[in-house]
């Protein structure tokens, strides 16, 4: 077997066995690395010396009989992570030479657990888009193709495009992910693997590049929902340095993935059912609620009669927090600093922001301050903190009789790059089915369950109740086995 | 309700982004896009709903009073664009 193509629960088996060292598998994803990734462009900095030396570190721990549960595994790591001594760049020219003094806390987890760091991957600047195609440092290519159509290269999805096409093309084993409005579900759809945005608070928000913070959850993307479970086990738990990280313990998610479904009761949003949705999609939800009706969950019509309010709510919570959380980027502390011979202060702002910041990024902040502004506060902003709860409250009511529920993951199979380009309202709507578990704090997976007549990858989504990642995880791997996704993307690790 | 090219200029002007005079336009249609596509919200009843703040539901914690950190100025200016001693050099803000 070709050490990328282990699953990261494979690989630790492995490792356990001796059938392979953390050496051979980090030399193997480097060297994938070395050839796809001028194309795919899923990383914008390898360390390849530093994984190295850290599988080394890892295979001595190991022979002294000390390993971590993540021991020797090559994992790559979203750019939105501060990794202590390596740049991070958020995806955006204005972070583009930042090379942070610590570690994010996710990021510790993982290295705590015997993780091996092979690079940063690409990523929507400051996570803001749905196809990687706004990041500073170029768009990242999806490792899929149209059978049909071969040529037309399409987007990964995003924000964490990098982490997802990296795991889809075994570039790793796995990924550090963030979702604000879908950056996780949307490109695991996108690229055919998993991904779990686990609840609000679940996973420290300490030294990830923040963009709205009563939004952002860091969480995994791999080839399967086990290795997620197994990922988000380490990624998890409760840290002072976030104020919003909650104390609660953090189960063995994995142990849960085997649970089966018997007797679960599944909620299906009418809401979900849109006009035009493409009919794959809508045959691909209910095949998936038919094999849960297999395995003897029970299926329950819900409404979540707010669904249609959770976009407009979400891009005006969403710009009000970024505008004011990218107010850092000041071009004095750090960063990039634009300044002509004799501007004063306001001036060296104003130039650094419009020559650090991408298009969408400067649009965003721009709805996010007019409408935080005076007089408009209570129109926007306030009103929107309104149905906010108005979502979540649907949410509540939904729970109260089911245990989960089940929705597609997107609206279509992933684009080409030069679609949707045109009009940000277009682009926003790919996060019609992600975005309302985001404004909730509700965990929601993607799983792989299907193709579409062009043989690209569809997802369907699994949402939980508050810190109930494990039931999510139950009912994904029921998805994921009833499915029997196989299929590969034409570009990857030994396949070119 | 739309913004006009002044307003636009006033949002950019607070927002610390500077804007030319050719990207006033396209900034104008997106904005305005964007922002007819929210007035949606205006449709819901929100009488007597408590607006939602954060993102979770649990309450947050207090801690004590200390200092955790510091006495690391190398650090804190490592990044720096213009560093000037133990300070962020900028441009000069008082004549």
């Amino acid at each position: 077997m070709h050490p990328t193509d282990f699953t990261l629960r494979g690989a630790i088996e492995a490792l356990n066995e001796g059938l392979v060292t953390s050496v051979e598998l980090t030399e193997a994803h480097l060297r994938a690395i070395e050839a796809l990734n001028p194309r795919i462009n899923a990383f914008t900095t390898v360390t390849g010396e530093q994984a190295l030396a850290q599988a080394r570190a890892s295979d001595a721990r190991r022979k002294e009989g000390i390993a971590g549960p993540l021991e020797g595994v090559p994992l790559a790591i979203k750019d939105l992570f501060c990794t202590a001594g390596v740049r991070t760049t958020a995806g955006s020219r204005i972070l583009g030479n930042f090379i942070p003094p610590y570690e994010s806390t996710v990021s510790a987890n993982l290295l705590r657990d015997g993780a091996v760091f092979l690079g940063k991957v690409n990523m929507d600047e400051f996570a803001m888009g749905s196809s990687n195609t706004t990041s500073a440092f170029g768009p990242v290519e999806n490792p899929w193709s149209r059978a049909n159509d071969p040529d037309t290269r399409l987007v990964p999805g995003g924000s964490s495009g990098g982490s997802a096409a990296a795991v889809a093309a075994r570039l790793a084993l796995g990924a550090t992910a963030t979702d604000t409005g879908g950056s996780i579900r949307q490109p695991a759809a996108f690229c055919g693997i998993a991904g779990i945005k686990p609840t609000y608070g679940r996973c420290s928000r300490y030294g990830i590049v923040a963009f709205a913070s009563s939004l952002d959850q860091a969480g995994p993307v791999a080839r399967t929902v086990e290795d997620c479970a197994i990922l988000l086990r380490s990624m998890a738990g409760f840290d002072p340095k976030d104020s919003t990280s909650a104390d609660v313990p953090v189960p063995d998610f994995a142990a849960a993935c085997a649970r089966g479904v018997k007797g679960l009761r599944i909620g299906v949003p009418q809401e979900y059912r849109l006009d035009g949705m493409a009919p794959e999609i809508e045959a691909l939800w209910q095949q998936g609620l038919d094999w849960l009706r297999a395995e003897g969950a029970e299926t329950v019509e819900i409404s979540l009669p707010h669904t249609k309010y959770a976009l407009p709510t979400y891009y005006i919570v969403a710009p009000a927090e970024a505008s004011s959380n990218l107010a850092r980027y000041d071009g004095v502390r750090f960063g990039l600093r634009v300044a002509e011979k004799g501007s004063d202060l306001k001036d060296l702002y104003e130039r650094t922001r419009a020559a650090g910041f991408g298009a969408e990024v400067r649009r965003r902040i721009m709805i996010g301050t007019y409408v935080l502004s005076a007089g408009y506060y209570d129109a926007y902003y306030l009103k929107a903190q309104k149905v906010r709860t108005l979502i979540k409250r649907d949410f509540d009511a939904a729970f109260a009789g089911v245990d989960a529920i089940v929705t597609p993951a997107t609206p279509s199979a992933a684009f080409g790059m030069d679609e949707k380009q045109d009009d940000p309202v277009t682009m926003y709507l790919n996060d019609v089915f992600t975005v309302p578990a985001n404004l909730a704090g509700l965990p929601g997976l993607a799983v792989p369950a299907g193709l579409d007549g062009q043989g690209l990858p569809l997802g369907l989504q699994v949402i939980g109740r508050a810190f109930d990642e494990e039931t999510v995880f139950a009912v994904g791997t029921a998805i994921e086995k009833a499915a029997g996704f196989d299929a590969l993307p034409r570009l990857r690790a030994g396949a070119v | 309700m739309s913004l006009d090219t002044a307003t636009i200029r006033r949002i950019a002007s607070l927002a610390r982004i500077r804007l030319e005079d050719e990207e006033v336009g396209r900034m104008q249609a997106e904005l305005n896009g964007i922002l007819g596509w929210i007035e949606q919200l205006q449709a819901v009843d929100t009488e007597g709903v408590e607006p939602m703040a954060g993102g979770g539901a649990v309450a947050l914690r207090m801690r004590e009073d200390v200092v955790t950190d510091g006495g690391i100025p190398d650090q804190v200016l490592a990044n720096a664009p213009d560093r000037q001693g133990e300070y962020f050099g900028v441009p000069k803000v008082v004549e």
